[in-house]
């Protein structure tokens, strides 16, 4: 037990705090890899790396233009909407219904090829934003809260706002949604699946877009990023539940408050044991994740 | 069609010689290509650092000390010229065994690097296998000269070493500004120079019998991207001192989460570890890279060939600053070229024999000779404590090097101190 208690309990508060800010941005991440599962059933080992390359866009905003990363989020987004659908059309959509493991290594073959694209244009070093608000922080009560963590959880909860509102309030994110339930049915309601499966790549890689453009506040990019966030992705999604859009954002959530409070609790170089300990957990005694259904 | 080929003197027969040729040479082993390459140097250096990936701008920063050696040794009237050969490690031990490898199979006759212990020692196996010399740069794991290695000379500190030498300056230091901290935080990278050093310092402190109690001692990876956590825990020790044994990138994300956590002990004095000095954190961290203290050995200002280094480095790169990472890697390549201006053989037991009988009084960092003991190892290295200042590395202490008075207590991270 501590010496001081007070002094722990609100260090243990700062921490889950802390853990939740980041958690969103992690859930908005994992969100777009939920989303492209639960709809087209491809698992996009590629995940990572469309963050990385997120995250390069919003610092080539940044450096070239001066924009701060929320600002550019939009047209990170845009952009990465645009790749993840011709990605789709052209190379994806030929290997749906095809064994997973040949879809395994072609995403795999993608990720490969982006994370070299990167280092070829960017090189190996790490590059950062060095925005105004940077070293700001707000008091609230004992709690000391950082200002770009509050901004980018804002952004990636206004951003799953927005995805939730296409879901259920538009015709083609009802469409995608109908897809999702009844490929079959949705054929013979004359959907066009195929056009609705590379939106719904789009979507996927706008999110991680969005969120790579957010996590630059947070860390510095280099290429050799992407594999951990493609790792981090799918514990979070197999925690939440892969497929689930709620289970994406409570894994991001649940993530990030257990790494933030086992860095209090336990040595801070443990804080990835504690994540992947929980993934074991959940895998024992809820392998379909806590927010989806049995299948 | 192929009497026209003809007339311009190519045949069908020809083309296929050149490209077979051609080809020949592209796939030709890389040693021989090298040996083609080049004949009008007097020694080929291999030298291994992390170019590449979590360590490539310290790598990078070495590397330039590399590039400089002919040029200072030209201005110094040293008549040797070096075959610098690159060889890039991708901040991994296993990339260092395997680069160790092709450097000597590409005829490399001395092998220097590699910046990082772990990587470090990957490197020594090679070389001790293949009995070719290898001149560490910067390592500090004590067990690079206790391992037996008969093939290896390291002309910088052990972890022992640096912090014997740096604990004694923080005496200096409390001495010389009157304030001395009652407790201290170890904060630490886990790597194989980290856990070195984490090993030594709370032993070493004890012996030197330090003013301060180390209350907590928090390690973390050196890849994290987030030292959040670790911060809140430092804090809420209430350490006075903070003791950080870092690399570049956490080193700015550790100020970054203190400045952000408003946590504001007496200083940050770092115990021989790279990272605070470093050009990259100066720009990087703006007014906030003020006032921190590396206790770590350092260039000497007063030296003739500290000022030839300085003046290339200046017409050379247009960005950085002349550092230790440069001046041990430049020392490197100087231990590698007088072995080789004694020895007068590229053979790995002649220039080994040269190099444990080193001993060069005109040289770039502080302390005395360069001379290796029996296990390889130079114990004439003496640590400066150097505080970052108008965001300028500048000696404060000891007095015969300083060039500025020390500042400690450090201001607050809003103080207009800071600017």
């Amino acid at each position: 037990m501590p010496d001081d208690p007070g002094q722990f309990v609100v260090t243990l508060l700062q921490a889950i705090v802390m853990g939740l800010l980041t958690g969103m941005v992690y859930g908005l991440m994992a969100l777009g890899l939920s989303v492209i599962f639960g709809v087209m059933r491809v698992v996009n080992f590629a995940h990572g790396e469309m963050m990385v390359v997120g995250m390069y866009l919003a610092w080539l905003a940044f450096d070239r233009l001066g924009l701060d990363p929320i600002v550019s989020l939009p047209a990170v987004a845009a952009s990465l909407f645009v790749f993840g659908y011709a990605l789709q059309r052209t190379v994806i959509n030929p290997f749906i219904g095809l064994p997973e493991h040949m879809q395994f290594m072609l995403l795999l073959a993608v990720a490969i090829l982006l994370v070299n694209a990167c280092l070829a244009i960017a090189g190996p070093d790490t590059h950062g934003v060095q925005v105004d608000y940077m070293f700001d922080s707000f008091n609230v009560g004992p709690l000391i809260l950082d200002a770009v963590r509050v901004y980018a959880a804002i952004a990636a909860l206004v951003v799953a706002g927005l995805l939730w509102l296409f879901f259920t309030r538009t015709r083609p994110g009802k469409a995608i949604r109908a897809a999702a339930d009844n490929h079959v049915g949705a054929l013979v309601v004359g959907l066009d699946v195929k056009q609705l499966y590379a939106m719904t790549f789009g979507i996927g890689a706008a999110c991680v877009g969005a969120s790579g453009a957010l996590m630059l506040l947070i860390v510095q990019v280099h290429p050799f990023l992407a594999i951990d966030y493609t790792l981090l992705a799918f514990v979070i999604v197999i925690v939440g539940g892969l497929g689930s859009m709620s289970g994406a954002l409570a894994g991001g959530l649940l993530i990030g408050v257990s790494e933030a409070v086992a860095g209090v609790l336990l040595q801070p170089s443990l804080k990835s044991v504690f994540s992947f300990g929980l993934l074991i957990i959940v895998l024992l005694l809820r392998p379909q994740g806590l927010l989806a259904r049995r299948a | 069609m192929s009497n026209t080929i003809r007339r311009a003197g190519l045949t069908r027969r020809t083309l296929a010689t050149g490209a077979a040729a051609g080809a020949a040479l592209l796939g030709a082993p890389l040693p021989l290509r090298h040996a083609l390459a080049q004949d009008k140097f007097d020694l080929r250096v291999a030298v291994l650092l992390p170019l590449s990936g979590v360590q490539a701008q310290i790598g990078q920063a070495c590397m330039r000390g590399a590039e400089l050696a002919n040029d200072v040794f030209a201005d110094m009237k040293i008549p040797a010229k070096l075959d610098i050969m690159r060889y890039d490690t991708e901040s991994s031990a296993d990339v260092a065994r395997t680069q160790a490898e092709k450097a000597i199979a590409s005829g490399a006759h001395i092998l220097t690097g590699a910046f990082d212990s772990g990587h470090t020692m990957a490197v020594a196996q090679v070389t001790e296998q293949r009995t070719v010399p290898l001149v560490v740069n910067i390592a500090a794991t004590p067990q690079l000269t206790e391992s037996g290695f008969k093939y290896l000379v390291r002309n910088f500190p052990t972890a022992p070493m640096l912090v014997t030498g740096a604990l004694t300056l923080q005496k200096d230091l409390f001495a010389a500004t009157g304030k001395t901290p009652k407790t201290a935080v170890l904060m630490s990278v886990n790597d194989t120079f980290g856990e070195a050093m984490m090993k030594a310092i709370p032993g070493l402190a004890k012996k030197l019998e330090m003013p301060y109690e180390i209350v907590e001692v928090i390690s973390y990876d050196p890849r994290a991207k987030d030292l959040s956590a670790e911060v809140a825990k430092a804090k809420a020790t209430k350490a006075e001192l903070v003791m950080p044994v870092s690399r570049l990138n956490d080193a700015k994300l550790l100020i970054q989460e203190m400045v952000k956590q408003q946590y504001e002990p007496m200083g940050i004095v770092n115990p021989g570890a790279p990272g605070l000095y470093e050009y990259d954190f100066l720009k990087t961290m703006g007014k906030y890279a003020n006032f921190h203290v590396s206790n770590v050995p350092w260039l000497n200002p007063k030296s003739p060939m500290t000022q030839a280094l300085e003046k290339r480095f200046a017409a050379k790169y247009k960005d950085g600053h002349l550092d230790i990472n440069v001046g041990f890697t430049f020392e490197a390549l100087l231990v590698a070229a007088d072995a080789w201006l004694r020895a007068k053989s590229h053979a790995g037991t002649a220039l080994m024999e040269a190099l444990r009988r080193t001993d060069i009084k005109e040289h770039v960092t502080t302390g005395g000779p360069i001379q290796f003991d029996s296990k390889g190892q130079n114990v004439n290295i003496r640590a400066a404590a150097v505080q970052n200042l108008k965001n300028k590395p500048t000696v404060v202490l000891p007095p015969e090097f300083a060039i500025a008075k020390p500042v400690f207590p450090m201001p607050g991270w809003r103080s207009k101190e800071r600017g």
